[in-house]
């Protein structure tokens, strides 16, 4: 199919369409109301349902409604909405619902402002809401990725009966770049009769609840989660890896919009000889932990550089992942200012020549 | 091949479609675009400015601090981009609107009656967006000409009247841009 | 032998949590009665609420999804609205319908959402140990209001059903009790009558039933039918307070 030049928050609500979603609930905020404005119109003409829920609070816990009814659905925000959509997360991971949130993260905290800023990676990875808990997160860097990511992503959370998080920024929501809504397959959703509340017609009746009374089932549902995300880590870790097949001295680790910016970086830097690659995760959680470690340990990586909009959230992953075997240089911009190309040019190269690469 | 754009003008004056269909032409050429809009507080009214990367490889970094190619559509977004434009880039003026000329000598400076054109063959200065479309493929030459027209055909094609009127001033606008950028 | 009693078929056959004289009992059966009497059982969905019927589900022979505090209207939305074909209701104590989910409910009956609410109004918290309610009413001792509620400080008792009514879409709302025999025959048409406009298509339905908690009252079983006479009646009059007929007229 052509590629259409599409507004990534606009990608979102079709890509959602074609991965077979036909429900959305959400509460306008700024900046990715457009996917509200989009599916208001779009999703009438294919049969689909949209609510302008009276909050973020009762829009997730549509989502909720309508995960356990069996069907697709998902809902977007941004992060003061998020916050405000804690309390159906942790329900919806505690009754192991399948759904897809998305994070269109701006900066904060409090009101903060409407640009683009990368400081909710520990509320996603971390679990925003109560209780111990994961969604699995993925950041797209691209309005394409963002469509391929909300594609995959219903089929990943119906795989876990876990919701997932398509975490973006302002700037990956508002920009308009090529997209291609064939480039993955969608895949239908599997059987839901055994667990989705549809009537219990003919069958034993079904609940969706996260209620344990007693203590030792519940911890053995606390046990069962954290099975749940080991096998993510098994089998769902996604990351990019940008020139880094000729023994780089230096790698850099940035995800979503920064990626975008470290990489126009990294090719200046490499015309000028400095060999420098780029570790991208896309799954945040689960986090590339192994490989990244891997890296860490090649006598040729004197260190590692992080690039993040926050005043370092990934960084303590990046830490972590790598043991500090090499030292962990970090640059920042906050407040909704996406570093620049230049600035972050002058990072990498004095990162270079402190590692002594 | 990276041209980086940045169009900039009075929210109304039509500047985030004017880079739209500029990225909507590359992409029909085949080649990588991003379309990043300033979007805020300066949406309702003041200045609203946008930048089409285009570029023959994956778009890296969206984010421009000196683009090669700046359009200013008036004094306040001459004010903030002049300094801004990448040396050996170009500059477009719309002189209709500031009679202005910048001291550097490290960048083609391009002036161009955006709204008279408009005004001349429309009778409004509506389509000064048009016009300053057509001046930019003209005096850069980043894309050709029939790749330009053809969005703005499609663009309008519910309405032969208005195409036929702002095929005139994207013509018009190309030739004085062309012209111009020989002087 | 003719069987003139028994245990409704959309209930299960367990014994319940709730104290003595307690009527959210009743109010489970008059609920189960009529999913039976509709022949709805295969198609219907309840949502349990945060307080002393959050275990409803267990009571209940039917689908079942437990909601967040005060969240069932949202998230019985969200199910009607991508399984039309479901009957949806959400059963709701007044510290979650009435306090912390004022919004969801307000929400979900202007939207006109297809759902039924059965609404049960004690005029207190029970689960969480006798706290002071919206519903509680003027004067009365509760565990946060120990001199009795000062409608100075707190202010008064919130009318949900008339409250409600005030909302200009269509909808069915009534107010039925629990205290007597023949209030509860009444209250059995009532959550009939609200679960037919939803199986008809045409309505929201709510259905608020007053209702006893002898045990946070620290009244007897029989006395707290009195109290809830004496002292609930004349601020929460019984009756319709809205029907879609009229609505449309």
């Amino acid at each position: 199919m052509a590629k259409l030049l599409m507004k990534g928050a606009e990608a979102i609500g079709e890509a959602a369409i074609r991965a077979g979603c036909l429900a959305y609930f959400a509460y306008p905020i700024t900046p990715q109301s457009e996917v509200a404005e989009y599916l208001a119109k779009r999703l009438p003409e294919v049969g689909g349902t949209f609510v302008q829920a009276e909050s973020e609070v009762a829009a997730s816990q549509m989502v909720y409604g309508a995960a356990g009814a069996g069907v697709r659905v998902f809902t977007s925000s941004s992060s003061p909405g998020v916050s405000l959509m804690a309390e159906a997360m942790s329900y919806m991971s505690g009754s192991e619902l399948p759904a897809v949130f998305v994070n269109i993260v701006r900066a904060g905290p409090g009101l903060g402002g409407i640009l683009p800023s990368q400081s909710d990676y520990n509320q996603a990875t971390r679990g925003a809401g109560h209780g111990d808990y994961h969604f699995m997160i993925l950041a797209p860097a691209t309005v394409q990725e963002l469509v391929d990511w909300m594609i995959k992503a219903f089929p990943l959370s119906e795989k876990y009966m876990n919701p997932v998080m398509i975490m973006g920024d302002g700037l990956i929501a508002q920009m308009m770049e090529p997209v291609d809504f064939d480039s993955v397959k969608a895949e239908d959703i599997i059987e839901v009769e055994s667990w989705a509340t549809t009537g219990a017609k003919g069958r034993k009746r079904n609940l969706i609840n996260s209620l344990f009374l007693d203590p030792l089932k519940l911890e053995e549902f606390n046990h069962k989660l954290a099975a749940k995300y080991q096998r993510m880590a098994e089998e769902d870790v996604y990351y990019e890896k940008y020139l880094m097949d000729d023994e780089p001295a230096l790698i850099a680790v940035a995800y979503g919009t920064t990626a975008r910016i470290v990489k126009t970086a990294i090719d200046v830097l490499r015309a000028e000889g400095m060999k420098i690659g780029l570790f991208r995760p896309i799954s945040l959680f689960p986090f590339p932990k192994v490989e990244l470690r891997e890296e860490s340990a090649k006598d040729h990586v004197r260190g590692f550089s992080v690039v993040e909009m926050s005043n370092g959230q990934m960084l303590d992953d990046v830490k972590w992942a790598t043991l500090e075997r090499k030292p962990v240089g970090f640059f920042s911009r906050n407040g909704g200012i996406v570093p620049n190309p230049e600035e972050t040019i002058d990072f990498l190269r004095k990162e270079y020549e402190r590692t002594g690469a | 091949m990276l041209n980086e754009v940045t169009l900039a003008g009075f929210g109304g004056q039509g500047i985030m479609t004017t880079g739209k269909f500029l990225a909507e032409a590359a992409l029909g050429k085949d080649l990588e675009v991003a379309w990043v809009p300033s979007y805020g507080p300066e949406m309702r009214g003041g200045t609203a400015y946008c930048t089409v990367v285009v570029s023959d490889r994956p778009v890296g970094s969206p984010i421009v601090n000196n683009p090669n190619i700046i359009v200013a559509m008036n004094r306040p977004s001459y004010d903030k981009f002049e300094p801004m434009v990448k040396s050996g880039g170009l500059l477009l003026i719309n002189s209709s609107l500031m009679d202005v000329k910048s001291d550097r000598t490290d960048i083609i400076q391009v002036q161009i009656p955006c709204n008279q054109i408009s005004i001349d063959l429309s009778g409004t200065g509506r389509s000064a967006n048009i016009a300053v479309l057509g001046a930019l493929i003209g005096a850069s030459g980043i894309l050709p000409y029939e790749t330009i027209e053809e969005v703005v055909t499609r663009k309008f094609a519910k309405k032969p009247k208005v195409l036929d009127i702002n095929l005139k001033i994207l013509r018009k606008g190309y030739e004085l841009g062309v012209e111009a950028a020989k002087g | 032998m003719k069987t003139i009693f028994e245990r409704p078929d959309s209930m299960t056959e367990k014994v319940t949590h709730y104290c003595p004289g307690c009527t959210h009992g009743v109010a489970h059966r008059l609920v189960a009665e009529v999913v039976d009497e509709l022949g709805i059982k295969d198609r219907t969905v309840g949502f349990a609420p945060v307080g002393c019927s959050v275990l409803i589900y267990e009571y209940m022979d039917t689908d079942y999804q437990q909601a967040a505090h005060g969240r069932a209207p949202a998230c019985a939305t969200g199910t009607k609205r991508v399984r039309p074909d479901l009957m949806v209701y959400t059963y709701q104590g007044d510290g979650d319908l009435a306090s912390i989910g004022t919004a969801e409910i307000i929400h979900a009956a202007n939207r006109g959402e297809k759902i039924t609410v059965v609404f049960i109004n004690n005029a207190i918290y029970g689960m969480t140990g006798g706290q002071m309610a919206p519903t509680t009413m003027p004067g009365q001792r509760t565990t946060t209001s120990p001199m009795g509620r000062d409608t100075g400080s707190v202010g008064f008792p919130v009318r949900v059903s008339e409250m409600l009514s005030t909302l200009a879409t269509p909808m069915y709302v009534v107010r039925a009790s629990l205290h007597s025999p023949y209030n509860i025959i009444q209250a059995k048409k009532a959550v009939r009558k609200a679960f037919q406009y939803q199986l008809d298509g045409t309505c929201f339905s709510f259905v608020e039933l007053l209702s006893t908690c002898p045990t946070n009252w620290g009244i007897t079983p029989t006395g707290s039918n009195k109290w809830l006479e004496e002292n609930m009646l004349p601020y929460y009059p019984l009756g319709v307070f809205r029907t879609p007929e009229d609505d449309l007229k």
